[in-house]
């Protein structure tokens, strides 16, 4: 009986519990990457303890992979030996960290898993527990199985209505971060439902639990329901039966509602995810970089979406418009249908696939006084390069129209000549 | 005695420590530049005990752990805000710094006051003031780590399952 934070806490501990209550819960996957394994490498030693159950743990290259420069190389070195002396099954360097959790079916409902990353809140799209810590907790994780955690209070957001032709979940999501705030759901797990969410599929999904981190959650969740097994079963290896359930009699510290068909477009401003505006506030400023990537918005659909767009037409010459796509899987289906011949042919640059440009250390850097557009989650001052330059987030279909053009611009125009 | 050092709204992790130095998780070595460019007389004459006050959403921003090793490394006391960032608040209590939740004593104290701090109870005096403020208790667990010198520390003695005996 509770929200669904609580009711999937309380399969894991096996008995019922509240809001509030600190917890020691088994952990069924412990994710981290480049970035944040050498620390939990190091903290791990410090421990001195044996890994508790190496089919847990599951590591990946993509922050900066294929390495940028040495310490990256050094970085990436550490971790393969350290994967081989502890004979470690789970190893990937295929695309972002998170778009391979769910493809490889680690991600199911009710699972429990946590990453040394920010936004492995993202494995709530699928009704799972998923959220960001240190990397000394993935060390404590590695040889314990467990972490602790405190039974957080629920912002349920409630999403009904359709939205209009040129909006997409970003559009959405960015819009909500406008109305609370970069911390307005800290500790907090945020819920997202209604009739809208039910009607989306996965890949739509997805973007709401990857950016309840910008609003500070501690989880991001959607109810399992018919969308996500038949995501799963067609998609993934992962087989059922699965665990369908929702909350149940749920007590909320607070329930927003959001009729979507009202929402325009969106875009997030420099320098704060919050800092929202209607697209056509900043229509026509002008961008260096296009940048269509990251595990929120460099999936098939948004390459085909874009790709769509872009079609028999030509970037700005003046505008680098550069598409990292979130997994190998979805470059190597990409490739298969075409949609990376089109991009290469409307002049963007395709490179391979992992976080990319997202922490402004390879794959399209920023100089001082340049902005970039782009389908990322964060915005941050210098999160692209240059702390001179500046960060502006939309959705795929407003990233491919701005590329057109050199200038923030309305996909909408172009959709409907399409 | 404890004297203060306050900070702003929205700290973030770069603004505690610039990402250019976590390129080592040595504490006394990443406290040399701790809030080097917003506060560059802290690092120079912070004192052991002394203690930070920060406004809320203290510490956002990366999950990086340098942050709070950062501060911890400064030999500071204790943390008093009304709120943190989620992962750096994990963060915090896991390596063993101590961190208090109090709005009313976040708004009412300034730089340099003179502050005494029980972690245990959450009582805090403000001796340039006279004010008295209580801030939420620090969860037995939490003190525990923080008694260890952080989790892994813990570990080293103590089975998981103990934490929350
Ligand atoms: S794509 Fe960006 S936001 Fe996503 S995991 Fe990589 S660095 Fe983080």
């Amino acid at each position: 009986m509770g929200t669904l934070i609580e009711e999937i806490f309380s399969r894991k501990a096996g008995r019922a519990v509240q809001a509030g209550e600190i917890l020691l819960l088994d952990v069924d996957y412990i994710m981290s990457h480049d970035n944040t394994t050498p620390l939990a490498i190091k903290a791990f030693r410090e421990i001195g303890k044996p890994i508790f159950d190496k089919n847990r743990i599951v590591l990946h290259l993509d922050h900066a992979y294929p390495a940028p420069n040495v310490l990256a190389a050094e970085n990436h070195k550490r971790i393969i030996e350290f994967v081989k002396e502890q004979e470690l099954p789970y190893f990937f360097h295929q695309g972002v960290c998170h778009q391979v959790m769910i493809e490889e079916g680690f991600i199911t409902p009710g699972a429990v898993v946590i990453g040394a990353d920010s936004h492995s809140n993202t494995y709530g799209a699928l009704g799972a527990f998923g959220a960001g810590l240190g990397s000394t907790e993935i060390a404590v994780a590695w040889v314990t199985g467990k972490c602790w955690f405190k039974v957080p209070e629920t912002i349920r957001i409630e999403l009904t209505g359709r939205t209009q032709p040129g909006v997409y979940a970003k559009d959405v999501m960015i819009y909500i971060a406008g109305q609370l705030g970069m911390d307005g759901a800290t500790y907090r797990s945020v819920e997202f439902g209604g009739d809208y969410i039910a009607s989306l599929p996965m890949n739509e999904r997805i973007v709401f639990p990857n950016m309840s981190t910008e609003i500070g959650a501690k989880c991001g969740l959607i109810a399992a329901d018919d969308v996500t097994i038949r995501y799963l079963e067609s998609s993934t290896p992962a087989r059922g039966p699965f665990e369908m359930f929702g909350p149940v009699n749920p007590r909320y510290e607070r329930v927003v509602e959001i009729d979507v068909s009202t929402i325009p477009p969106q875009v997030a401003c420099h320098p704060d995810v919050d800092n929202v505006k209607p697209l056509e506030q900043v229509a026509g400023l002008e961008v260096h970089e296009v940048y269509i990537g990251t595990c929120t918005n460099a999936r098939y659909e948004d390459i085909e979406l874009v790709a769509g767009m872009l079609k028999g037409k030509k970037v700005n010459p003046f505008t680098r418009v550069i598409v990292t796509p979130a997994s190998e899987r979805i470059y190597r289906r990409a490739l298969q249908n075409g949609l990376i011949e089109i991009l290469l042919d409307a002049g963007c640059t395709v490179t391979g696939t992992g976080c990319g440009a997202c922490i402004g250390r390879h794959g399209g850097i920023l100089a001082a006084g340049e902005r970039a557009l782009t389908t990322m989650n964060r915005n941050f001052i210098g999160r692209m390069g240059s702390p001179l330059s500046e960060v502006y987030l939309a959705s795929p279909a407003t990233a491919a129209a701005t590329a057109l053009t050199g200038k923030i611009s309305d996909p909408r125009e172009i959709l409907e000549n399409q | 005695m404890s004297k203060v050092w306050k900070f702003g709204e929205n700290l973030n992790t770069d603004e505690i420590i610039p990402g250019r130095f976590n390129i080592t998780i040595d504490p006394l070595e990443l406290a040399k530049n701790v809030f080097c460019e917003i506060k560059p007389e802290y690092a120079k004459s912070v004192q052991p005990s002394d203690v930070i006050v920060g406004g809320q959403n203290f510490g956002c921003g990366s999950s990086r752990e340098h942050a709070p090793i950062a501060i911890k490394g400064s030999q500071a006391m204790c943390i008093i805000a009304p709120s943190y960032a989620r992962i750096f608040f994990r963060n915090a209590i896991n390596i063993g710094l101590p961190i208090l939740e109090c709005p009313e004593a976040a708004a009412d104290i300034n730089e340099g006051d003179d502050v005494d701090v029980n972690l245990a109870t959450g009582e805090i005096v403000n001796h340039s003031n006279g004010h008295r403020y209580q801030a939420q208790p620090l969860p037995d667990f939490v003190l525990k780590i923080a008694e260890a010198g952080g989790i892994v520390n813990f570990l080293r003695e103590h089975d998981i399952q103990e934490l929350l005996a």
